[in-house]
């Protein structure tokens, strides 16, 4: 600021007022643009596929939940030390100097997609994003995720990945019929239990439930041992997702009921009312299950240790479990005698063939999806490097020493004939498994659904619970005609 | 621009009165230009997102889906469907617990005993009181909030290490008391700091007179300390419940569970607008919120008016 303004006062300089009035405009014009570029986050807003394409020089991020030392340990690893280094060299043999930033979190699900949404709402975040399947529908129609053609041009559809993937695993990054990402793999929702505490309560080390009053008579066995939570089935509002998936879903198939089937949404009806019945035989008075565990805001943690630790007889949980959570090798539960004392049973039906197109045994599927941010700068180079994550080699690298069910049919036939479980999940589980509807109403409907068995978890009753739900239901959905209630 | 002739018609046009109250001799469009930039900032950060707020309170704006990219006008309906949730009933009563009973009983009694009680202690036993009770003031709210998960944990809290009482699960079957105890705790400071400066307000010869009068403690706070100290008082009590209402670190300890039993104010809307993407409903929730703190502000300044008047 010009001080002789001060001393001028008395007698105005002719040119002062002038000189000011355009700095104070510049000045003005300055922070007004700061704002402008700052409320639209910064992002480049350019939607051309080739934007960037011939870039000598170029830096990419990651971004997923997961986190070195901590949550999916492997996963992070495997990006950190085998991805990154291989890509930039690959990179770098064709005189590309490219630099791949991870960004790892190591948090609750549900705070990942909000930190994610926020991001790309906000025309920020990482290049490369994982999300889950399900927030797929709800992504897209917000305009935060766009088809992988839009983004990176024709070459997206040609990749030659998309032959080994079968196409209901495909599903998992698709809506209305186009591809948003890769699923690098998938899973399935089994029955753990603890061949030890079986043992000790007299029940077979080889078990396999037929019925829902199976489960239950293994879960009166169980409690005659002291300090055991008989059965674990995810319940409540604090597990989120999770009690959707492990708990209400495989339930309600084995009670004969989709929760999206013929363009209706399952309401309160009989089946729903059977699933909550099941729930207050874990969660009522005297109930097979701990209810607190499905209060607490760190739960479903709590109970891997549980599990882990001898303490839980039976628990409905995903090959998640398995894989990362009791591995003896770095799971956050470990185990050190998993493959000893572990066994992994079916999801009965209530009754044989009572089940979900007249099966006998259910499971529900699901899985992330990597995509690639709209808004970045390089599109054509992040395409690169998720085809690099999804190459056979690559996602070999990813299993070696932890293995999993991946998307791909090759890597498949080749990596699991050494490991029983992983062939099981294959083999039996993935042919009679669903997967979650890919609609963007669905995680509102997965809350009503997690609401409906904390209510069983607070003493209400199956009816009651099942009431509260129809309407919260009809209010999502727009109606009861999009509802069936029977 | 044809400076020369508008400066002097504008130079001609200033009255002497605003002249004389120039002190700096600015003008009135350079102090204006002065304070511009502040200005600027205000719109930005305060005034665009607090219309903003507004306008999101109207829509059923969502974080995904449709409607997160054409919102639509839903007019007063989030209002009336605040008013009528009972998540809603019982988040306030729930805050207005937390209030009452963390920082206008808990804050304020401590706050005032501890600077009472050190009033007349050596300065080193007085120093290491305050120094101690600041900490719990000045560390960062995710680390207290750490601290205090560690404390109440059920499996292996140092509470029930303590106590004796193992599995105890003291944020779920005490969740308020759990969350009250601990804004009990972290903010004492600011109460016992601002009482113990007014304290030393109340003049000495007045302490030593209630006391040659053999007036019990009880009486002499009553009739010789509270008289001096009541400006005091409400001020302290408006900031530390205004703060408290909108306080955040409660969700931290017990993320407004266990089913909503200690869902406050802020945890409501942050559940409402961000976990479950509600945000043109967590908007509605935001102004009741404000509405709401505009009262309890109201309310003491009223208090506090009637005392000077």
């Amino acid at each position: 600021m010009d001080i002789s303004g001060r001393l001028e006062r008395s007698r105005p300089h002719p040119h002062l007022d002038s000189r000011f009035h355009s700095r104070l405009t510049a000045a003005l014009a300055f922070l007004l643009v700061g704002a402008a570029v700052s409320s639209c986050g910064g992002g480049s807003s350019s939607t051309d596929p080739q934007r960037n394409a011939k870039a000598r020089s170029v830096t990419l991020t990651i971004a997923r939940n997961a986190i070195v030392g901590g949550k999916n340990d492997a996963e992070a690893s495997w990006i950190t030390k085998t991805v990154i280094p291989g890509f930039v060299a690959a990179e770098k043999a064709q005189g590309l100097r490219v630099k791949v930033v991870y960004h790892g979190y190591g948090v609750d699900d549900e705070a990942y997609k909000t930190k994610t949404a926020l991001d790309l709402k906000s025309k920020a975040g990482a290049d490369i994003v994982s999300l889950d399947g399900i927030w797929v529908g709800e992504f897209a129609q917000a305009g935060y995720i766009k088809p992988l053609t839009d983004v990176v041009g024709a070459r997206a559809d040609s990749w030659d990945g998309w032959g080994q993937i079968s196409s209901s695993v495909q599903q998992l990054g698709s809506f209305q019929g186009k591809r948003y990402g890769i699923p690098p793999s998938t899973d399935g929702r089994v029955l753990f239990y603890n061949k030890k505490l079986f043992a000790q309560a007299g029940l077979p080390t080889n078990w396999q439930p037929k019925s829902w009053d199976e489960i239950l008579a293994a879960g009166r066995a169980l409690k005659r041992l002291p300090g055991v939570t008989p059965l674990q089935f995810n319940a409540g509002t604090a597990m989120g997702e999770a009690t959707t998936t492990q708990g209400v879903l495989p339930l309600l198939a084995g009670a004969g009921a989709e929760i999206y089937a013929n363009g209706k949404w399952a309401g309160g009806g009989a089946a729903m009312k059977q699933v909550l019945g099941f729930y207050q035989q874990l969660y009522g008075p005297n109930g097979l299950g701990d209810k607190k565990l499905q209060e607490e805001a760190k739960g479903r943690d709590k109970s891997f240790e549980e599990f882990a630790n001898n303490k839980i007889g039976v628990l409905l949980e995903g090959v998640y479990l398995w894989r990362a959570v009791l591995n003896p090798k770095d799971g956050i539960a470990k185990m050190a005698d998993r493959d000893q004392s572990v066994g992994y049973a079916l999801i009965p039906a209530v009754a044989p063939g009572k089940g979900v197109k007249g099966q006998s045994f259910v499971s529900v599927s699901g899985g992330a999806i990597a995509t690639i941010n709209p808004h970045t700068k390089y599109p054509q180079q992040a395409f690169d490097l998720l085809a690099y994550l999804n190459r056979p080699d690559v996602v070999k690298a990813r299993i070696a020493g932890n293995p999993e069910v991946t998307s791909r049919n090759d890597v498949n036939a080749d990596a699991l004939k050494d490991d029983p479980f992983l062939t099981y999940v294959a083999q039996k589980v993935l042919p009679i498994t669903l997967f979650r509807p890919g609609l963007a109403a669905y995680t509102q409907v997965s809350t009503a659904l997690q609401e409906a068995t904390a209510g069983i978890v607070a003493g209400h009753g199956p009816d009651d619970a099942a009431g509260r739900y129809t309407k919260a239901l009809e209010g999502i959905v727009g109606g009861s005609g999009n509802v069936d209630a029977h | 621009m044809v400076p020369a002739t508008s400066t002097r018609t504008e130079a001609a046009r200033e009255p002497v009165r605003e002249e004389a109250t120039d002190v700096v001799g600015l003008g009135r469009r350079r102090a204006a230009a002065f304070v511009a930039p502040a200005l600027v900032l205000i719109v930005v950060f305060l005034v665009f997102p607090a219309l903003w707020t507004l306008y999101l309170g109207v829509t059923d704006y969502r974080l995904t889906g449709l409607a997160a990219t054409h919102p639509h006008f839903t007019g007063v309906r989030n209002y009336t469907d605040v008013l009528a949730d009972g998540r809603f009933h019982n988040s306030l009563w729930l805050t207005l617990e937390f209030v009452g009973g963390s920082a206008v009983l808990g804050q304020t009694v401590l706050g005032f005993s501890v600077a009472w009680v050190m009033r007349e202690r050596p300065a080193a036993v007085r120093r290491t009181v305050e120094a101690l009770v600041l900490l719990a003031w000045i560390l960062p709210g995710s680390v207290v909030a750490f601290l205090w998960l560690a404390l109440l944990d059920r499996d292996g809290g140092t509470l029930n290490a303590m106590l004796g009482t193992p599995g105890t699960a003291w944020l779920l079957d005490h969740p308020m008391a759990c969350i009250v105890v601990f804004n009990v705790w972290r903010g004492t400071a600011f109460s016992m700091m601002l009482y113990t400066a007014a304290l030393g307000n109340v003049p000495p010869s007045h302490l030593e007179t209630a006391k040659l009068a053999g007036a019990s403690t009880w009486q002499t706070l009553r009739d010789a300390v509270l008289p001096k100290i009541r400006g005091h008082a409400l001020t302290s009590l408006l900031l530390v419940s205004l703060w408290t209402f909108n306080d955040f670190t409660p969700f931290l300890i017990t993320a407004g569970g266990p089913e909503n039993r200690s869902e406050v104010m802020s945890a409501y809307v942050y559940r409402t607008a961000l976990g479950e993407g509600r945000l043109g409903f967590g908007a509605a929730i935001s102004l009741v919120m404000l509405l709401v703190n505009l009262l309890i502000a109201f309310a003491y300044l009223r208090a506090l008016r009637r005392r000077r008047a």
